[in-house]
């Protein structure tokens, strides 16, 4: 765990003890488990972006995707009558479809990212909404999927499935990027697209794999918001979720400019943003300040960060200082 | 603001600018940077700034510049002490650089580089005034003798005129020191003398001048007095009358040059024997630079082939298309005999093919990568199992590398940047030996390199090619062409205009096809 990932969980008991202090209901197990269940939900696209952002890429398209898949995924389940295992894969094939264009116009037609995706936004969000009409899509009344909602969003031992999801999708993802070739080529491309051309990593395959990650992953999380809405208005489904994923990212530590971050940090980016959210509405601060307060926070955990990075590196220089001295005294 | 009048004044002698930098420590974790350094400057002197690589002339003009503060030592400008230097008042100080790497706009004109931030405005809304800016540019572009015009756009100008712009620009801003890093590295003969000139000009007239060149034959026809870097100390000085050649080699290195002998070590063995197998073989190819010219070309098993050529005859391109960069337009590329079909570093890399590029910052290296990284980048399967990096076995990997290569770094997991210049070479250069490549393409391996590691790397080439290595190096150094190349190859607007053999070896040879 780096020095970075520590401060942000210092950070994140800071606030739960002192959430707890004030309300006591913080840490009920109701509560608890639904925040938990959100953590899932949240965290599960906030990884997938990461694999964009450390490519010094960027997937404002996420919140669309989610919709765009979601509303597809209920009607091949409900209306078309697709058995749900079979849904899931399209859905996920999908997902993997997206990943692989926009990694085409990106590296292939060298077009940015930050374009591409978000026309991406725009498209899908557009699409999801024709196919339903603008209406929502949703179960029927008393339509009953019993062993797709008990995977999706049911509960073992208490413990929702979402957030079982999303340690599983976790712990590959640490090893993927930490610890696997494919991973040091990311943050190699990331870092200096360049330099990593010219030693034999083949660059566009790299990054197409980043968004094919990403979108794959996003369509697993479109079903896990499906079935936790249970019915979706295409309008409003994910908007501003792809800004949620990148603000998680950018709490962790990854930076926009690429080839930096932890998996580590990224997830308990996602956990300090739900936890803020959860505090907000026990703690009787208008709703209406959500937002205010999830952006003051990741600016100030930003701030916060750089400035005692800036500490460390002076307290560096000044220890080689005084050992410097004292070789030259021996 | 009316700042126009007064741009072009020139700056006199009576200004009495005088810079000292005394007893100057510079501390970073791990290495120290600069230990006891002092420097002195005035008005109309001509200084000239040596040492190899690593020897601490980077830190001393970030130092100078304002952007790191010393851990020690005093600053004083014209008699009064400066405590914690910052990038403002070293500007206000008259202090102006002109970087080895040039730090303009291309897509602005000549007179908005030079008055970037200082603008001239006019009219109640203070739009910008192109007009009075060219009007304020002009005097100080003839003072320096520059042909092109304050409208025209950077774009547009060549290398060497760019170095005017900036020396103009840094005289725009009233400088009274101007500090030159390797203005020549990139210069033709005739634009050196110019350059040159132009310095004795600013000498005249009172401005001061910290030259910074590897070149030492510049230093000598310029300065008024050299003062040379060592490890990051003072090694000595020389005045005008004791400039010399060997001199200052010898205050920079510490010891008298080893004669080239490494050059010629290598050629007088093969002779006799049957022609050793072709390595790399390349026909017809023909480079998106240059559609209509065919290149043909073949670098046997151990020899070095230099590939000299003017400055855009195409052999960067060249190199480039071999290790498939750049798709070629057309042509055949065998390895070992195995015909590179698919254009791409991957497969010339498996064919046992590398490129040590030419820029080493943006191409060969990754900065923030650590060493152990970085030496294991090109070739991270090695060091893996199942596809996960086993990071034991990455750093036994780069530790090899770097006591190989004499790598100054305590810790493979430091951070590439932190390492000078010529160590950072050698980083990029381990990244490739460790794979055993079968065919290397240097692409001016000593640019900007100190002339002790200039040695250290021909030695290193030499030991590579008795191994079988084959070696192509491009080089831009006639001295280094000659004396280290087994065959010269001459390139003239995408073609091979000739291939020299050892008795035809000459500089007016290879102009001769260089200019075709």
């Amino acid at each position: 765990m780096q020095k970075k990932d520590l401060g942000l969980l210092v950070l994140i008991l800071v606030v739960g003890a002192v959430g707890a202090a004030i309300n006591p209901r913080f840490l009920s197990p109701i509560n608890i488990a639904n925040t938990a269940n959100l953590i899932g939900l949240f965290g599960l696209f906030s990884i997938a972006e990461a694999f964009v952002i450390v490519t010094a890429g960027i997937e404002l398209s996420v919140g669309s995707v989610i919709a765009l898949l979601g509303v597809i995924f209920v009607d091949m389940v409900v209306n078309l009558g697709v058995p749900w295992p079979a849904a899931l894969a399209i859905t996920l094939l999908l997902g993997a479809a997206i990943g692989t264009l926009h990694g085409f116009l990106v590296t292939r037609m060298r077009m940015q990212p930050f374009v591409v995706t978000l026309c991406g936004l725009l498209v899908y969000r557009g699409i999801a909404r024709f196919y339903t009409s603008d209406a929502t899509a949703g179960f029927t009344f008393g339509a009953s999927f019993p062993s797709l909602e008990w995977v999706f969003s049911g509960r073992s031992a208490g413990v929702p499935h979402s957030i079982i999801a999303f340690a599983v999708v976790a712990v590959i993802a640490w090893v993927v990027l930490h610890r696997s070739v494919f991973g040091r080529h990311l943050f190699a491309v990331g870092k200096n697209e360049e330099a990593a051309r010219f030693s034999g990593i083949r660059t566009a395959r790299v990054i197409t794999l980043a968004y094919v990650i990403c979108a794959v992953l996003t369509a697993l999380s479109a079903v896990f918001f499906a079935m936790y809405t249970r019915s979706i208005s295409p309008a409003s489904h994910g908007n501003f979720y792809e800004l949620y994923g990148i603000a998680a990212a950018v709490l962790g530590g990854f930076s926009l400019r690429g080839g930096e971050g932890s998996v580590v940090g990224v997830v308990l980016g996602v956990v300090l943003l739900q936890m803020l959210q959860n505090l907000v509405n026990l703690l009787g601060i208008p709703s209406s300040l959500n937002f205010a307060v999830t952006g003051a926070v990741i600016l100030i955990g930003v701030l916060a960060d750089q400035q005692f990075t800036r500490y460390r590196e002076r307290q560096r220089q000044l220890h080689a200082l005084k050992h410097a001295t004292a070789e030259g005294e021996d | 603001m009316n700042a126009e009048p007064s741009l072009a004044e020139p700056v006199t002698a009576a200004t009495g600018f005088d810079l000292q930098l005394r007893h100057i420590t510079k501390v970073y974790p791990g290495v120290v940077a600069l230990d006891d350094v002092s420097l002195g400057i005035g008005a109309g002197e001509v200084v000239g700034l040596i040492g190899e690589n690593g020897a601490g002339k980077s830190t001393l003009m970030k130092v100078l510049g304002g952007v790191i503060a010393p851990t020690s030592g005093t600053i004083e400008i014209s008699g009064e002490t400066v405590d914690g230097l910052t990038v403002q008042q070293s500007f206000r100080h008259g202090i102006a650089f002109v970087h080895q790497e040039l730090n303009l706009f291309d897509n602005l004109s000549v007179a908005a580089n030079m008055l970037l931030g200082r603008e001239i405005r006019s009219g109640w809304l203070g739009l910008v005034d192109e007009a009075a800016m060219a009007r304020a540019a002009q005097p100080i572009l003839a003072r320096i003798g520059a042909r092109f015009r304050p409208s025209d756009r950077v774009a547009d100008l060549s290398i060497a005129e760019q170095q005017m712009l900036e020396i103009a620009k840094a005289l725009s801003m009233k400088a009274r020191l101007v500090i030159m890093d390797e203005p020549t590295s990139s210069l033709t003969l005739s634009e050196t003398n110019r350059l040159l000139k132009i310095i004795a000009d600013l000498k005249a007239q009172g401005v001061a001048v910290l030259f910074i060149s590897h070149r030492l034959s510049e230093v000598q026809r310029c300065a008024d007095r050299v003062v040379v870097l060592r490890d990051g100390r003072n090694a000595g000085r020389l005045d005008r009358s004791a400039i010399s050649h060997d001199a200052m080699i010898r205050l920079m290195i510490g010891r008298n040059l080893q004669a080239r002998a490494t050059g010629e070590a290598g050629s007088g063995d093969d002779s006799g024997a049957a022609d050793p197998p072709a390595a790399l073989e390349v026909a017809n190819l023909r480079t998106h630079a240059y559609p209509g010219s065919n290149a043909c070309l073949t670098v046997r098993a151990g020899e070095i082939v230099g590939l000299a050529g003017l400055v855009g005859a195409g052999r960067s391109e060249l190199a480039r298309a071999v290790f498939g960069i750049d798709t070629a337009a057309a042509g055949d590329i065998r390895v070992g005999g195995r015909t590179l079909a698919g254009h791409t570093p991957r497969e010339a890399i498996a064919a046992g093919l590398c490129l040590i590029p030419e820029d080493r910052k943006l191409q060969g290296l990754i900065l923030d990568f650590p060493v152990s990284a970085n030496i294991c980048l090109a070739d991270l399967g090695a060091v893996s199992r199942n596809g996960f990096v086993d990071r034991r076995r990455e750093a036994r990997r780069a530790g090899e590398q770097r006591d190989r290569l004499n790598i100054k770094v305590a810790d493979v997991a430091r951070a590439t940047a932190e390492l000078s210049g010529g160590n950072q070479q050698k980083v990029a250069l381990g990244k490739w030996l460790a794979l055993e490549p079968r065919v290397m393409i240097f692409d001016e391996p000593t640019r900007g390199i100190d002339v002790g590691s200039k040695a250290e790397i021909y030695a290193l080439m030499r030991r590579l090619t008795e191994r079988g290595v084959a070696i192509l190096m491009i080089s831009s150094d006639m001295e280094e062409v000659i004396s280290v190349s087994d065959r010269i190859a001459v390139m003239c607007r995408g073609r091979i205009a000739g291939v020299l053999e050892p008795p035809e070896f000459s500089e007016h040879n290879v102009l001769t096809l260089a200019i075709g």
